[in-house]
């Protein structure tokens, strides 16, 4: 093999990687807080990229309306729940997120959409609109159902993802599409071009990772979330607001999904139901990180996305075979790990 | 013959549904794809409901079934009966291979697992030139009868409702036997199964490859039915779709697999048929609206359509009573040597820099009682448990009769005869007190899976039932026998328990807090069994933190404190003890 040829697998192995250490620290943050197994979260990262796109061409994107939708519901769910106890700071409260917020998004993206409006306009319009969806998408569907096992949990995932990369059809159609780099500065190092797009790729996974250690190490609300993960019952006890934690656990996954979306979406054309394979690819890495150590599940990441490149140079037409059978030695290893005592689970 | 009733009514009237006038043939259409996903379901229930393994992966054991025959039947003109074995088989073999690694993983590594097997043999079956890649193999031959073929649906609705039905009467027989206690045992964790001999890999590996071989008859009845295989039905949308329909229907009963296959096979057929009319052209609606009714469900009835469908029924099934009468023959006991019948030498337990048990030696003598005090945290629980071989020792030697256990695991020292009851209740609430205590006679009988499914186990099985009657009447619960141990109090949970491990015919009893739980008279009937016990030649060491009845039962008493044995004696002695008495009480006192 020639040593060119190498580096540029790599180089493009690293930036998906990237992007899959990204996703799989996301899928980590969910189930250490929340016990659920974050399938949609494929759809996090279409919804981002295609409604970047579409934004991008000047159209307003269906996703807008599914926010405004899932607000409603949530809040109709948050008076449901309150109906014994209906005060009005709580009801003000509830409107303001459910209902102000989304609809504003609504007017905002109506009112700033076009085919000249600036580009981080348009990411950050993309990332509202995502986060929205998924703060709604843990009251609605997770939160009535937060005290049930993973596996009840995981099949509610998985009814997301349907319903989810169903609408994704609906709003984005059948046809692939391309959102505008982010940047067109490139720098060339020997035989390597490393593009500004990868560039911001690299960076941005830096940022979060190091920005994830930070808020978790550092913060009040971080550690309220590491409480909530050891302990639900316990968090609760010493008054951390556990449904609030999960609220934020899913915020921070859908941001972190649309942004790998809107990161991807120039360099690869993706489809409504582009996001899945691609989530499947971080959870590949999150489960290698055993679903709970951050700096391994990156690791994991980049080796996933460097095994891809190469085996789609090499045998391209079993890349998606290799990619998933390479989760098999983990298991195998893991098995020989597992501890002989094992707490019971109901 | 009453339990079978249903199933032969059931059955007479799938056969004549064919036959009524003006059913129309689409119906009959839609019972054959109700059928193929209610095998895959039933494989499911196995596995997911009652074994609690969770597989996404199903759809590919169907694909194994499918594809076998394809090429067989194809490429080497194979009759389609003959291919029916070699589907089985290599279902099996793929579910023994992957089985290996996957069983043994805990809790979410599972399913995340499967899922991604699921999609990875996915593409390899749309990527292998032998498989046709993507358009799949084509032109497979129908089943036939002597001339007689089965081309069209409603002939082979037959060949797929038989494989349902005796599937079914196959996995009913599986789950009322010795082996079908065993994998229900397994979704409560495992220690306690082991407790009592249970090999619980071997368990779910055997769930596992059951399941992928129910999944492989249906792959290769599609296979027949529809006469081409292409990789599209393998693959992960529908893997998960018969997750759907076993937790739709009730995932832990084998009906709720047939239920859930009826009604979401025939949801989905309505919405693709209606849907399109009500929002105009839009395709993939319906999943849509099947993800949204998924969340539903799992929000207002998780245990699924066909539990809640028998808890209206104005009768209830009948049970029937164990014939006591039947002797089970007395388990092997190694003979009593002179010298303690449970030697513990320097045991020690560390838990990283924690030593939660710090070179405690103690003896248990034939006929003795021993009660191992302690304040909380003193690490007798933990002595339990390695004793058991639950936990691995740190250091020291513990012996039974002479015999080193070294870290035995814990099917292997319930051999020995010592068998013991838990701290937390370890039942598996929803079987009846019956069938948790005849777990305990597990390693006393010797029917097999196979056996099992085909009733050739039956007098094996009613001593069994017999011995667990037996130890239930002994500890005074006969009235409980046929109500589901979660019903129960506390305190009679912790009789079962002790009725449990009486199952093993043991020779020395470990009970943890055996008390707790209990009022005043329960307490005395307790300590009057157990003497009556130790009377009969069997020792008894217990964990008990009521003073009253450990001082009134115990022969000798071993007080721990920090994991370190702190006094030893007769109870008399250990209640004067200036060691034992700071202990529980503090310096001043």
């Amino acid at each position: 093999m020639n040593t060119t040829i190498m580096l540029f697998l790599l180089q493009d192995g690293i930036t998906n990687g990237a992007i899959y250490a990204l996703l799989g620290l996301a899928l980590v943050l969910v189930f250490a807080v929340t016990r659920v197994i974050l399938i949609p979260q494929g759809e996090f990262v279409t919804y981002g990229a295609l409604s970047y796109a579409m934004l991008a061409a000047g159209q307003v994107p269906g996703t807008v309306r599914l926010a405004v939708a899932m607000g409603v519901v949530a809040f109709g769910l948050d008076l449901f729940f309150a109906r014994k106890a209906l005060r009005a700071k709580l009801v003000l409260r509830s409107a303001a997120l459910n209902i102000v917020f989304p609809v504003a998004l609504l007017a905002l993206t109506y009112a700033l959409v076009g085919p000249k409006t600036p580009m981080a306009v348009n990411i950050a319009l993309a990332l509202l609109i995502v986060a929205a969806i998924g703060l709604f998408l843990y009251r609605i569907a997770f939160q009535p159902i937060a005290h049930t096992s993973v596996l009840v949990l995981l099949i509610a995932a998985v009814g997301c993802h349907l319903a989810l990369q169903g609408l994704g059809l609906v709003f984005f159609g059948a046809e692939g599409l391309r959102g505008p780099a982010l940047s067109s500065a490139a720098v060339t190092a020997g035989p390597l071009r490393f593009t500004g797009q990868s560039l911001a790729v690299y960076a941005l996974t830096v940022a979060f990772i190091v920005g994830l250690w930070l808020f978790f190490g550092y913060t009040r609300t971080g550690k309220a979330l590491r409480a909530t993960a050891v302990n639900r019952l316990g968090a609760r006890l010493v008054g951390i607001r556990t449904s609030l934690s999960g609220q934020i656990a899913f915020l921070l996954a859908s941001v972190i999904g649309a942004l790998s979306g809107i990161l991807i979406v120039p360099i690869t054309t993706l489809y409504y139901d582009t996001g899945f394979l691609i989530g499947l690819k971080g959870f590949i890495a999150a489960i290698i990180g055993g679903l709970v150590s951050y700096p391994l599940t990156a690791v994991a990441a980049i080796v996933v996305g460097i095994v891809e490149a190469f085996s789609s140079f090499y045998a391209s037409n079993f890349k998606e075979v290799i990619v998933f059978f390479l989760i098999l030695p983990v298991l195998v290893l893991r098995s020989l790990a597992a501890p002989a005592v094992e707490e019971e689970k109901d | 013959m009453t339990q079978r009733l249903p199933l032969i009514i059931f059955a007479l009237l799938m056969a004549v549904i064919p036959f009524l006038p003006g059913v129309p043939p689409f119906w009959i259409v839609l019972l054959d794809n109700i059928g193929l996903a209610a095998l895959v379901a039933m494989g499911l229930v196995l596995l997911t409901g009652v074994g609690g393994l969770t597989s996404f992966g199903q759809a590919a054991f169907c694909g194994f079934g499918a594809y076998t025959t394809a090429v067989l039947t194809t490429a080497y003109g194979v009759s389609p009966w003959l291919t029916l074995p070699a589907s089985l088989v290599v279902s099996g073999i793929a579910a023994v291979l992957l089985g290996i690694v996957t069983v043994r993983l805990s809790g979410h590594y599972l399913p995340l697992g499967t899922i991604a097997w699921g999609i990875g043999l996915f593409y390899l079956f749309s990527k292998l030139e032998f498989l046709g890649r993507n358009d799949g193999i084509s032109g497979i031959p129908p089943l036939s009868i002597g001339t007689f073929k089965m081309l069209s649906p409603d002939t082979i609705y037959y060949a797929i409702w038989v494989g349902v039905l005796i599937s079914a009467l196959l996995t009913m027989n599986l789950l009322d036997s010795r082996t079908g206690r065993a994998i229900r045992a397994l979704r409560r964790g495992h220690i306690a199964a082991e407790a009592f001999g249970v090999q619980t890999p071997r368990a779910k590996l055997l769930v596992f490859i059951y399941a992928a071989v129910l999944a492989g008859l249906s792959g290769w009845l599609y296979a027949h039915f529809q006469r081409a295989a292409n990789p599209t039905p393998f693959g992960a949308q529908a893997g998960i779709e018969y997750l759907f329909i076993a937790v739709v229907g009730g995932a832990g009963y084998v009906w709720g697999a047939v239920l859930g296959a009826g009604i979401v096979v025939i949801l989905k057929e309505v919405l693709q048929s209606y849907l399109p009319y009500i929002f105009g052209g839009q395709s993939q609606l319906e999943t849509i609206v099947f993800g949204i009714l998924l969340v539903l469900l799992l929000q207002l009835a998780p245990a699924g359509v066909w539990p809640w469908l028998m808890s209206r029924l104005p009768f209830k099934p009948g049970r029937r009573t164990p014939d006591t009468s039947l002797k089970l023959p007395a388990r092997e006991q190694a003979p009593v040597t002179s010298g303690a019948l449970l030697r513990i030498e320097k045991a020690r337990k560390q838990f990283g820099g924690v030593v939660a048990v710090n070179d405690v030696s103690f003896e248990v003598n034939a006929r003795e009682i021993v009660a191992l005090i302690g304040p909380n945290g003193a690490g007798k629980s933990t002595t339990f448990n390695l004793i058991t071989g639950v936990l691995t020792a740190t250091g020291g030697k513990i012996s039974v009769l002479g015999k080193e256990v070294a870290n035995a695991p814990p099917q292997e020292v319930v051999k020995l005869g010592v068998a013991r009851t838990f701290q937390h209740v370890k039942l598996v609430p929803d079987m009846t007190v019956l069938e948790n205590v005849a777990i305990g006679a597990h390693l006393r009988g010797s029917s097999g899976a196979i056996s099992s499914m085909l009733r050739l186990d039956r007098a094996d099985e009613a001593k069994l039932l017999a011995e667990a009657a037996r130890q239930i009447e002994r500890v005074g619960l006969s009235e409980q026998v046929d109500q589901l141990a979660g019903s129960l109090s506390l305190g009679q949970q912790r009789i079962v328990e002790i009725a449990r491990a009486l199952c093993v015919d043991p020779m020395l009893l470990l009970l943890d807090e055996p008390a707790a739980g209990l009022r005043h008279m329960e307490k005395q009937r307790l300590a009057a069994l157990l003497r009556q016990l130790r009377d009969g030649g069997m020792s008894v060491l217990l964990v008990e933190h009521d003073m009253g009845f450990v001082m009134d039962l115990a022969d000798r008493i071993v007080v721990l404190d920090f994991g370190t044995k702190i006094a030893e004696g007769t109870p008399a002695a250990i209640k004067r003890n200036p060691d034992v008495i700071k202990a529980y009480l503090g310096a001043a006192a």
